[in-house]
């Protein structure tokens, strides 16, 4: 059973890294940065769319999660360099520094979420912004963050083939939880708390736990970004980061991991072709999220998957079968 | 005989001013049917909600099997062995009919977060094991038919049927029903009583129901417990507290005891 186990877990990270690894040498620079940025995006959506559309919360701090990952990593990276001489140390260093990026955020994300999940709807979505700007006025004011110009000259170890692993991750978590009992037991959550509690499902316990997951993955979005861009800045990670992001998954239909994925790819890869227009970018996301929520309020999925829409492929899951 | 499954010491539930249930008595027995009846706003849904944790009573013990269990969270109580309905149905609306069902499993995946997401085959074991335990539940209500159906999709009789589903799997040694025939014809009336009884000869187990019209408890239950006011104003079998003049009051009014020429005890002796 044992290898069974690890191939089932390790082949989809083994087979998307081969995969970006081989078509990441022949692509121009551009799309190579777009992709990168395509990747991030998607983690982001991804993650977020455990706490607000599985679980119904409505946090909208999470680029607060992502810089607290990406100045643990940039600081953990600096403060090494010259320790290390050798290409492969300095990989293992980085690895390293993302991995503690991932568990500062995800202490972060325990921190915030254990007071402040016991308010819903409005009253959390303000306490994570709060969260988020608290964050970046801390930054800001920190000697030893960078202040407001942050942490320039990282080295760039931030490559596609890694955007590419850690996106793979993020998805097979997301897609894993969401049909595992744990997954149920978050969605019961979101369709009625009191019921759910009646039957049995930890509820702080739960949302908490779907806080500090999220939180993880964007402190692992926020350590790739700032590793690929070579600079960690305040900039990055402002509120309109995360309303980007939610507007990703409200777009892409709350509770959908594909519907997240597709729109954080498609809205990405629009805007920066998009580029010559950069200052109207918050205008294509309005139009788009008013256009939307009068056309197809439910998103562009609603809460199901691209593979219950395919008949083909909703027999094979219906029959017991794991994508 | 063994312990009560729950015993319910001078419950008292007080939302500022107002008294909800005041020194509310119960003891229930394993694979015992108890029906609380009482008029509109007796406290009932009260009572249940003080047993099953949604609110902690303000004074007074709720013991199951022999453990105090107040100011615990609902969620834990349910783990000690008490499921309840609601009087208006709760049901994950979005999700399966096997997935509601499902949920109720929960308490008893022993598979955690990295497992599952690992897919781990303790995981896999697990997952199997609920599903076909919710199948199981599915099938004695007999919405087997239903399994991939949306909850909000379900006619509502089968929607209160996948309610009764879900408590049930839970696992529970006392099932509460708030109201459970609700909006229901008599013929529904009279047939989900009888699936009722069933249910507690076949899984052995003590039910607390709720009921507004007493003539649907009358015939399957065998003890009554009449709240007014969140007062305990009777208790006894069905034949007794049937002819109980503070019940009839209560539920009929005076005008009509005195129309029936029906003396009204002062004082209130029972």
């Amino acid at each position: 059973m044992k290898p069974l186990i690890a191939l089932r877990s390790v082949a989809p990270l083994l087979l998307t890294g081969i995969l970006v690894a081989l078509v990441q040498g022949s692509l121009p620079d551009y799309w190579y940065f777009v992709l990168v940025v395509a990747g991030i995006n998607i983690i982001l959506a991804v993650s977020l769319n455990i706490v607000n559309g599985f679980t119904g919360q409505f946090s909208i701090g999470h680029a607060g999660f992502m810089a607290v990952g990406a100045y643990t990593a940039a600081k953990i990276v600096m403060s090494t360099r010259g320790l290390v001489s050798t290409g492969a140390g300095e990989q293992l260093v980085f690895l390293g520094a993302l991995a503690a990026g991932m568990v500062t955020a995800a202490i972060a994300g325990f921190l915030v979420g254990m007071p402040s999940l016991r308010l819903r709807g409005d009253y959390l979505a303000i306490v994570t912004l709060g969260f988020n700007e608290i964050i970046r006025v801390i930054i800001e004011n920190s000697e030893f963050l960078g202040q407001a110009t942050g942490i320039s000259g990282l080295p760039k170890l931030t490559t596609l083939a890694y955007v590419g692993m850690a996106a793979a991750i993020t998805v097979m978590v997301a897609v894993r939880l969401l049909q595992s009992t744990h997954g149920r037991a978050l969605l019961a959550i979101r369709e009625d708390e009191v019921a759910a509690e009646a039957m049995g499902v930890d509820t702080t316990g739960y949302k908490v736990r779907a806080f500090v997951i999220a939180a993880a993955l964007a402190g692992l979005a926020g350590g790739l970004l700032v590793f690929y861009l070579q600079l960690c800045t305040p900039k990055s990670f402002t509120f309109i980061k995360s309303i980007e992001v939610v507007a990703m998954i409200v777009l892409g239909g709350l509770g959908s991991v594909s519907g997240a994925f597709l729109t954080a790819a498609v809205l990405t890869i629009l805007l920066e072709t998009l580029r010559g227009f950069s200052e109207y970018r918050m205008v294509v996301y309005s139009l788009l999220l008013i256009f939307f929520m009068l056309g197809r309020p439910a998103g562009l999925f609603g809460t199901r998957e691209i593979w219950d829409l395919l008949p083909r492929w909703r027999r094979k899951a219906a029959a017991g079968g794991a994508p | 005989m063994s312990a009560p499954v729950l015993e319910a010491r001078k419950v008292t539930m007080q939302f500022g001013g107002l008294k909800a249930l005041s020194e509310f008595e119960l003891v229930i027995e394993p694979r015992e049917l108890v029906g609380l009846i009482g008029p509109n706003g007796a406290g009932k849904t009260t009572a249940f909600n003080a047993i099953t944790g949604v609110y902690p009573p303000s004074s007074g013990d709720v013991i199951l099997s022999g453990e105090r269990v107040n100011g615990q969270r609902p969620h834990q109580i349910c783990g000690k062995g008490i499921a309840r309905t609601f009087q208006n149905i709760r049901l994950f609306k979005q999700l399966s009919a096997i997935d509601n069902v499902r949920i109720a499993c929960h308490q008893r995946a022993q598979a955690g977060f990295a497992a599952a997401v690992l897919r781990s085959g303790g995981f896999l074991a697990d997952e199997e094991r609920i599903t076909r335990r919710a199948e199981e539940f599915l099938q004695v209500m007999g919405l087997a038919h239903r399994r991939d159906e949306q909850a909000r999709n379900l006619p509502y009789g089968e929607q209160r049927r996948l309610e009764i589903a879900r408590a049930l799997a839970t696992g529970p040694k006392l099932l509460c029903l708030d109201e459970p025939a609700a909006g229901m014809n008599a013929s529904e009336k009279v047939s989900l009583m009888e699936l009722v009884r069933k249910i507690r000869d076949d899984f052995g187990l003590a039910i607390l129901i709720i009921e507004h019209d007493m003539r649907v408890v009358m015939g399957i239950s065998e003890r009554l417990v009449v709240l007014d006011h969140g007062v305990t104003i009777a208790k006894g079998s069905p034949e007794v507290v049937r002819k109980d003049p503070k019940v009839i009051e209560a539920y009929l009014g005076d005008s009509y005891l005195e129309e029936k020429h029906i003396a009204v005890p002062v004082g209130g002796g029972k």
